[in-house]
């Protein structure tokens, strides 16, 4: 018992509390519900939600500095209806995938600097961000565009069986590969580790003599690139380029990065949480389809009501950790050594 | 300039709005030396060192590392010239680990991967050998004290100084054996050739380890001497621009004052896991000190009177009467003040002015529906930075935008404007300048003639000795001993402090 309550602490509560979450919905869901059980159900909840995966774990990184990037939803559907539009213009499939994640990383990396650069506030920028690449969705074309490019069908059709009859689509796998690079990334290299620095205190990071600017920058390259990546993955599932797609999504990858454990103040939270937030929130969504009757706005209020309740166990902890600046015996070594030493000095 | 000089300045000058913090200041750090910059508080000793170390854009002037014209725009830059620096306050990352606060921008790599496992050890064995501290360095830096916290920032700058190494006040939270491990690593690195600029407000360790001395005054250098060649009054007089004679310290105490009855006594108290039971009683126009080393209970019991931790067990009773569970209003309310010791976490609010910071406990105690108005405000901000020499333009100056020991003022001054019955201070005069420090003694003397009660708090044993009428002496967070009258002084603090270990062993077994 020691060992277990050693082993939970206030870093990893929220992932713990999360997790226990998905476990008890997926076991409502399998008694309420005949065929819930079944593992392709299970699948499926990546399938649906792999953007969404890959979005909540880039905009993870700018939250963790504290900050926050309000216009990936947009920039998917302007991913979605540029590559819509260029396929339809016959351009290759594969230049037009390779040109939308620069792009993705240009538009990241230019809204970073202007934020790093004039100290201008995440939510300013990121919300112009978000007005200009809805608008030039408009541009582009008011109407949705299918897209009928065999690269394209080919990559949304293409099933890769996982035991059995069950099966995943080429985002699921792109989903995997790229939340375990954002792990590995916030783990075990200096980027990562900056990253919760400047979170933590940037004036501390600055005086610590850490590239405070270069590491701002760049994790909004980061969320420009994954919001790219997840406006590829998200187009190859909806085989559609349109403009109003995915209206207020920025609010979801925000939700799923609070349930999953990421504080809203920077400095905090592990980059597994995301995911775990989005299969949270996809699990409800789940249940509420096998349901039936139930309008699919409930969802949003059951979202809503356990983003609640994951602020406050947030708030919880913060303020828990601001009491718990002790002074345990152990900080010091004042043994009779140590004791004996000061009497001669004076 | 030759061939020894490593850091120099030349005419620097820097202006903050409304003050003038640095004129046409010259400097130099030789090879091999310990440097210290001496001056009062606000005389922009800290201003300096952030312009030498590229956080602060200096107006004019030049500097120069080994006789090459450099200016590095932020201390990412200076990091890489070779200059290494503890801030005045402590400027590490919460967040994170002791260990990471070391080692990040410079982690253990192995095949290109951060290896946290080598970084645990490497951190475990710089502290324990250069400082002699075993701690978990797994742990979040929050939950370590302001003076393990600092010692990190020391263990950091002294692992990654390979020319310059500068601390701004890194002794302020520190004990005697702890500043004495220190100055052992600071000899041990000037004997390398390296160059290394000090800060401190006690003159005692400035003449112990300084080699030479530049000091400045309202941000004008008024020269550079060697420290052999200096006396203490010599060096005070420099720095306050007139003639000084250490006041003797007997001018002390008015044994008669204190009056028979209790203010405050306390049974028994107690908090699991931070503080053993405490016994004590403080009379009215008593000055009564709590001594003891780093972790010994000093401000766990201050916390346990004023309510801000609960106490488990035990009886508190204030002018007579029992109070069941403590809390900070109520303690205002019953007349106590509570000047904490991390000024920057637990003190002031950065963003408010001066004289809104002063007014906080004083409103607090009135009720909030009590405004004070703006003129008696005004009047008593007046008043206090007066009377503790506070150095600012304008008592609308944001609190932040003060020198460090200005700040310790301006906290000060807001327990004493609530009038208490009781205040209690912990480290009133950390990171205050020698003038001011004497200054606070006879307000603290002159408070407990008026018939306050004081709980006075110190790792400065003289000045727990110079102050307290009673001494209650504690060792690893119990209550081991007590000093009165004649009997106090630092010599016989220290002995109840080391004849303690047995009293500690013998509640244990
Ligand atoms: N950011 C700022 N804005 C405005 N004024 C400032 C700022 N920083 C410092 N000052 C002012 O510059 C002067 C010098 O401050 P500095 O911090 O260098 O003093 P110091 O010598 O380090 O004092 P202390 O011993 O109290 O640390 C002070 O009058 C201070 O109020
Ligand atoms: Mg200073």
């Amino acid at each position: 018992m020691k060992k277990i309550s050693h082993r939970i602490n206030e870093n990893n509560i929220i992932i713990i509390a999360t997790l226990f979450l998905i476990v008890l919905l997926y076991g409502y869901g399998s008694l309420s519900f005949t065929g819930f059980l079944s593992m392709q159900v299970f699948l499926n909840l990546f399938i649906d939600n792999a953007y969404l995966i890959i979005i909540a774990t880039g905009m993870a990184f700018v939250i963790i500095t504290g900050g926050i990037d309000l216009s990936v939803a947009s920039f998917v559907a302007f991913v979605s209806i540029i590559t819509a539009s260029l396929l339809e213009h016959g351009l290759h499939a594969y230049l037009v995938i390779l040109l939308t994640l620069l792009l993705g990383i240009i538009f990241g990396a230019g809204q970073g600097y202007l934020i790093f650069r004039f100290q201008l506030h995440p939510w300013i920028v990121t919300l112009a961000g978000m007005f200009l690449a809805r608008g030039l969705c408009y541009l582009i074309s008011t109407e949705s565009v299918e897209i009928t490019d065999n690269t394209f069908m080919f990559l949304s059709d293409y099933k890769l069986y996982v035991m059995g009859e069950n099966y995943i689509s080429i985002g699921v796998v792109l989903s995997i590969i790229f939340v375990a690079a954002a792990i590995y990334l916030s783990k075990y290299t200096s980027f990562g580790r900056y990253v919760y620095a400047v979170g933590g205190n940037v004036s501390s990071a600055r005086l610590m003599g850490l590239p405070v600017g270069k590491t701002t920058i760049m994790v909004y390259t980061l969320s420009g690139f994954s919001s790219a990546l997840g406006g590829f993955v998200f187009t190859v599932y909806m085989q559609s380029g349109y403009a109003l797609h995915l209206m207020g999504m920025e609010m979801d990858a925000i939700a799923a990065c609070v349930i999953g454990g990421i504080l809203l103040t920077g400095g905090a939270g592990y980059l597994i949480g995301p995911v775990l937030g989005v299969l949270s929130m996809g699990m409800i969504q789940t249940i509420i389809m096998f349901q039936g009757t139930l309008s699919s706005w409930w969802t949003k209020i059951v979202v809503g009501f356990l983003l609640f309740l994951f602020i406050l166990l947030q708030r919880l902890i913060v303020i828990r950790r601001g009491k718990k600046r002790m002074h345990s015996i152990a900080d010091l070594h004042t043994d009779s050594a140590s004791t004996k030493q000061h009497a001669s000095i004076s | 300039m030759n061939s020894d000089s490593l850091l120099v300045a030349k005419g620097i000058s820097k202006g903050f709005p409304g003050v003038k913090a640095l004129s046409n200041v010259d400097f130099s750090l030789r090879k091999g030396e310990i440097h210290s910059l001496m001056g009062e508080n606000g005389a922009g000793k800290s201003t300096l060192i952030k312009v030498l170390t590229g956080i602060l854009k200096k107006d004019q002037g030049q500097i120069y590392l080994e006789n090459s014209l450099i200016s590095p725009a932020s201390a990412e830059e200076a990091k890489r010239l070779g200059i290494s620096t503890v801030y005045q306050e402590v400027n590490l990352c919460e967040n994170l680990s002791v260990a990471e606060n070391i080692y990040i921008g410079r982690e253990p790599k192995k095949n290109g991967r951060i290896d946290w496992k080598e970084m645990y050890r490497k951190a475990e064995v710089l502290l324990k050998e250069k400082l002699n501290i075993e701690i978990d360095v797994k742990r979040t830096l929050s939950s370590y004290s302001t003076a393990i916290q600092q010692m990190t920032a020391i263990a950091k700058a002294v692992d990654t100084s390979s020319g310059v190494l500068i601390l701004d006040e890194p002794t302020s939270s520190l004990d005697k054996s702890e500043v004495q491990k220190l100055f052992e690593v600071m000899k041990n690195l000037k004997s390398r050739g390296m160059g290394i600029i000090f800060v401190s407000h006690f003159l005692d360790q400035v003449f112990e380890i300084s080699d030479r001395i530049t000091v400045l005054r309202n941000g004008q250098l008024i020269g550079e001497y060697q420290t052999s060649l200096l006396t203490r009054n010599e060096l005070v007089s420099k720095m306050i621009g007139k003639e000084w004679i250490e006041p003797l310290l007997s001018q002390k105490k008015h044994a008669a004052n204190i009056s028979k009855k209790n203010f405050l006594m306390v049974k028994g108290l107690e908090k699991k896991g931070s503080m053993n039971p405490v016994h004590l009683s403080i009379k009215k126009g008593e000055v009564l000190g709590l001594a003891g080393l780093l972790g010994s209970g000093r401000t766990e019991t201050a916390k346990l009177l004023f309510g801000i931790d609960a106490s488990d067990n035990g009886t508190l009773v204030i002018e007579n009467e029992k109070i069941h569970s403590m809390n900070p209003k109520l303690a205002i309310e019953k007349g106590l003040g509570f000047c904490p010791e991390d000024r920057k976490t637990e003190g002031i609010v950065g963003e408010l002015t001066i004289r809104e910071n002063m007014m906080l406990a004083l409103q607090s105690k009135r009720g909030i529906f009590n405004y004070i108005p703006l003129k008696e405000q005004k009047k008593i901000a007046e008043k206090y930075i007066k009377l503790l020499n506070i150095k600012t333009p304008d008592m609308e100056e944001k609190i932040e935008n003060l020198s460090g020991g200005n700040q310790q003022k301006v906290i000060l001054s807001r327990w004493l404007a609530t009038n208490p019955s009781l205040l209690i201070m912990d480290e009133p005069t950390r990171g205050v300048d020698i003038g001011s420090k004497l200054e606070i003694r006879k307000l603290i003397l002159d408070l407990a003639a008026e018939g306050v009660s004081i709980l006075f708090i110190s790792a400065e044993l003289e000045e727990v000795a110079a102050c307290c009428d009673r001494v209650i002496v504690l060792r690893d967070r119990y209550q081991i001993g007590q000093l009165e009258g004649e009997k106090i002084s630092v010599k016989n603090i220290l002995e109840l402090i080391s004849e303690g270990a047995g009293v500690v062993e013998s509640v244990h077994d």
